[in-house]
């Protein structure tokens, strides 16, 4: 900011002896800058945050979304604490809800009826905080993806990618926690199938279990700690996650899909000031505005007509929010009668096999990157954001898990197939315990081809341009068609990009082969064997000497 | 306290003279007395057309139901193969099977759905009165029952807790095993209602009246009428379908104009 005062007074000096002085205003700012900066030395920090370069590519602001969200959520949230009573002590209603009136609740649940119905706005914010948790919860599961899609995760961004696994995670704790605090009948639901969940653990459940609730659930203990959690302790993690989740973007720089000059060195974009700033605050208020058109127009969690939480009825339909579906689905899946009496004991393997498999999926997905790593041996750095077709085994390998994922996510709405589809709840089940196997291998191996088949047509009109469909006939008599060649900017999209080979097995410096070597060209030559390598300068050159 | 008045003014001052009001209280008195009979027995009236059973309606009915249900539940209603035995289900289940199109069937599957009725309420009383006279068992409700004026409070806690199960808090119903399923209950007569708890068609229970009784009954129609009068005070319900619907419009709109925003933001200008 001092830089910009002194290179604006040479230019007004010169100009002419009646040139006015920097206006009150321009003098203050300038003061007040000065002020800050030789006290805090942020004029540093400033220019290199409003240098920070972005890519102009709409797949590259999701984690916006996912950032303003954010802020909505703790805006709304904090408004809704101002009013709620995170206790479990039971009082009656006497809110303005008719057929609620002079029921015996918790506290919680009859003060989030009072935020719905008699705090002017309660109800507006209310929904405007659940709409914006789902979508916090969706933006960043599909910037997850493009992340994933691009290859974005590699050298030296993989740390982040584990952060970013981190605020994932955090985002649906924080979901689930916010979900269960109105003690309504949904989430008394919810929080008894956890509740089971974590009983199902061998050995420890019952103990975690006693020791979560303060003895048998639900008990009276359980929505105030799932308060301090929703809003203390995770809120802090997750804040100081994002924030090295951004430093670490700031340091690591964007990601770019190759194009006319840009390349792996550099990053070419808008810089955050002004335009960007400007083109990014005027974003936060649309996501905002998006957020409270929901909550003003559509209902979500209508607590008023679940009732107040009560151990004895559940609800046909009765579903946790969608971030949690696919742990819901899982459970739905798993077949009757998976345990055995030994010694006087029953082992259950009902609850503790999703469980491992659930964890296990999602502990694959913050390690991918180091995997991959692995696999490739490969330790440059990549800025380049691949196309997903270039790089077909991780883009099959993300469609597998997109549908392991969907399954699972469609398995927890199975009772609602069924009925609107008209089909019987148990053929919806086991259509998705087949498809639970057949469907990632089946996803697989499709989208494999399909990339590849997308890369030969990439290197096909690379090599001979685009049948332009005009037949000549030469003055031999020849019939040709015309194909059009691409220019050179375009070409670079098709052919800039990594060429991996399988990796070979070497003997290490003792002359050994060992296990580890032998499992990683297994692996390699697994991801690498089926390929399509991009035409090489030579190639392009030929065909274009060819042509002419 | 009228009169008391007048009588004080009688003590007082003028004796002998009524008071100018006492015409106005008396004519009050007349018209609400003439009103709330009449009330009372044009509603009676109501109430016998319903119940009350002529020997022409048990022959018309006997008819209708040789032409219309005797294929499958046999020509004395003693059931055949293809229909069960209709001894002893008595008038409310007639009324509730035909009210609502569920029969005559119109093809087998795991589940009769409702379908808009075939015959008048006139001739559904009739079968209706045929089948109630051949085997006592439960009878069409009286009207007092029906009215929606009972607690909705009581109404709705006793719905959480023997409805919700398979109908789903807010009454949209829900899917049982074999394609079997609990409809939704938006829009279904009051009468229905109370037809269907007292007989359990289909694969739900029976709430007798010793589970819960007629009073409850009202209640809990009267808590879903309020559902039906009263929309959802959030604003569109997306089907009463709970987190599945939420999480499907939070993806598909919400997520679908984010990035809408997200393209045209980061379009060049052209």
């Amino acid at each position: 900011m001092t830089t910009a005062d002194t290179t604006d007074r040479p230019a007004a000096v010169p100009g002419a002896v009646a040139a006015p002085v920097a206006s009150r205003g321009q003098r203050f700012t300038g003061a007040a800058a000065n002020y800050i900066d030789e006290r805090t030395s942020i004029s540093g920090a400033v220019r290199e945050l409003g240098r920070k370069v972005f890519p102009d590519h709409w797949s590259f602001m999701l984690g916006e979304v996912a950032l303003y969200s954010f802020v909505v959520i703790l805006l709304t949230g904090t408004f809704l604490t101002f009013f709620y009573d995170p206790s479990m002590t039971e009082v009656e209603y006497d809110g303005s809800y008719v057929p609620l009136k002079g029921l015996e609740m918790s506290a919680a649940m009859a003060s989030s009826l009072d935020i719905s119905f008699d705090v002017r706005g309660g109800l507006l914010m209310r929904q405007v905080h659940h709409w914006a948790a789902l979508l916090f919860v969706a933006s960043i599961g599909l910037h997850m993806l493009r992340v994933f899609f691009t290859g974005a995760f590699r050298k030296p961004r993989e740390i982040n990618w584990v952060i970013g696994f981190v605020l994932f995670i955090l985002a649906m704790a924080e979901g689930f926690t916010g979900y269960s605090l109105p003690d309504d009948l949904l989430s008394g639901n919810g929080l008894r199938i956890i509740d089971g969940m974590v009983k199902g653990l061998p050995l420890i459940g019952t103990w975690i279990s006693w020791l979560l609730f303060d003895g048998e659930f639900p008990g009276t203990a359980v929505i105030p700690r799932l308060f301090t959690l929703h809003i203390l302790l995770l809120p802090a993690i997750l804040v100081a996650a994002l924030g090295v989740h951004m430093l670490l973007l700031i340091i690591n720089k964007h990601t770019q899909f190759a194009g006319p000059g840009r390349t792996n060195e550099n990053v070419v974009g808008i810089p955050i000031m002004p335009t960007f700033a400007a083109k990014g605050g005027g974003f936060f208020f649309i996501v905002f505005g998006i957020l409270t058109l929901m909550g003003a127009f559509f209902t979500i969690n209508p607590i008023w007509a679940y009732g107040p939480y009560d151990p004895s009825p559940v609800s046909a339909g009765t579903q946790p929010d969608w971030y949690i579906g696919f742990a819901d689905g899982a459970l739905r899946l798993v077949p009757p009668g998976l345990e055995f009496v030994l010694f006087d004991r029953t082992f259950s393997f009902n609850i503790i096999l999703p469980v491992i498999v659930l964890t296990g999926f999602i502990a694959l997905i913050a390690v991918y990157p180091f995997i991959e790593a692995w696999v490739t041996g490969d330790k440059r750095e990549h800025h380049i954001a691949e196309r997903p077709r270039n790089s077909p085994t991780r883009t099959s390998i993300g469609a597998a898990g997109i549908t392991f994922y969907m399954v699972l996510f469609v398995a927890a709405s199975s009772d609602l197939i069924a009925t609107h589809f008209g089909l019987s709840i148990e053929g919806v089940i086991h259509t998705m315990q087949a498809l639970f196997f057949i469907g990632p291998v089946a996803a697989f191996f499709l989208t494999k081809r399909i990339c590849l088949g997308l890369q030969k047509k990439d290197r096909e009109i690379a090599l001979h341009g685009i049948e332009s469909g005009r037949i000549v006939r030469l003055p031999g008599g020849e019939y040709i068609e015309v194909h059009e060649q691409l220019d050179d900017y375009e070409r670079w999209r098709l052919v800039s990009y990594l060429d991996y080979k399988p990796l070979m097995i070497r003997p290490d410096h003792r002359g050994r082969i060992t296990l580890a070597q032998r499992a990683r060209a297994a692996v390699s030559s697994w991801f690498f064997e089926d390929r399509i390598s991009p035409p090489t300068t030579t190639e392009v050159e030929r065909q274009h000497a060819g042509q002419h | 306290m009228r009169q008391l008045s007048s009588k004080n003014r009688t003590a007082s001052a003028r004796p002998g003279r009524r008071s100018p009001l006492a015409t106005v209280a008396l004519i009050i008195v007349g018209l609400m007395t003439t009103g709330g009979a009449y009330a009372m027995f044009s509603s009676t009236a109501a109430a016998e057309t319903t119940t009350a059973v002529t020997q022409s309606m048990v022959e018309d009915g006997q008819k209708l139901f040789a032409a219309n249900c005797a294929t499958c539940h046999g020509l004395d209603a003693e059931g055949t193969k293809a229909g069960p035995s209709l001894y002893g289900v008595g008038a409310a289940s007639v009324h509730f099977q035909v009210g609502t199109g569920r029969m005559p069937l119109a093809a087998n599957g795991p589940q009769a759905p409702d379908k808009p009725a075939q015959f008048t309420e006139e001739q559904t009383l009739a079968m209706a009165a045929y089948v109630a006279s051949l085997a006592p068992g439960p009878d069409i409700p009286s009207e007092e029952y029906l009215q929606g004026d009972g607690d909705a409070t009581l109404g709705a806690e006793l719905f959480r807790i023997n409805c919700a199960m398979c109908h789903n808090v807010a009454g949209a119903g829900g899917a049982l095993t074999e394609g079997k399923y609990a409809p939704s209950l938006s829009g279904v007569e009051s009468v229905h209602v109370y037809e269907a708890m007292v007989t359990g068609p289909q694969n739900m229970p029976v709430f007798n009246d010793l589970t819960i009784s007629p009073e409850e009954k009202a209640d809990i129609i009267t808590y879903l009428k309020y559902l039906e009068e009263n929309p959802s005070p959030g604003g569109f319900d997306l089907g009463n379908l709970g987190p599945v619907s939420e999480g499907l419009f939070a993806w598909i709109f919400g997520l679908g104009a984010m990035v809408a925003v997200t393209i045209w933001i980061a379009a060049k200008a052209s």
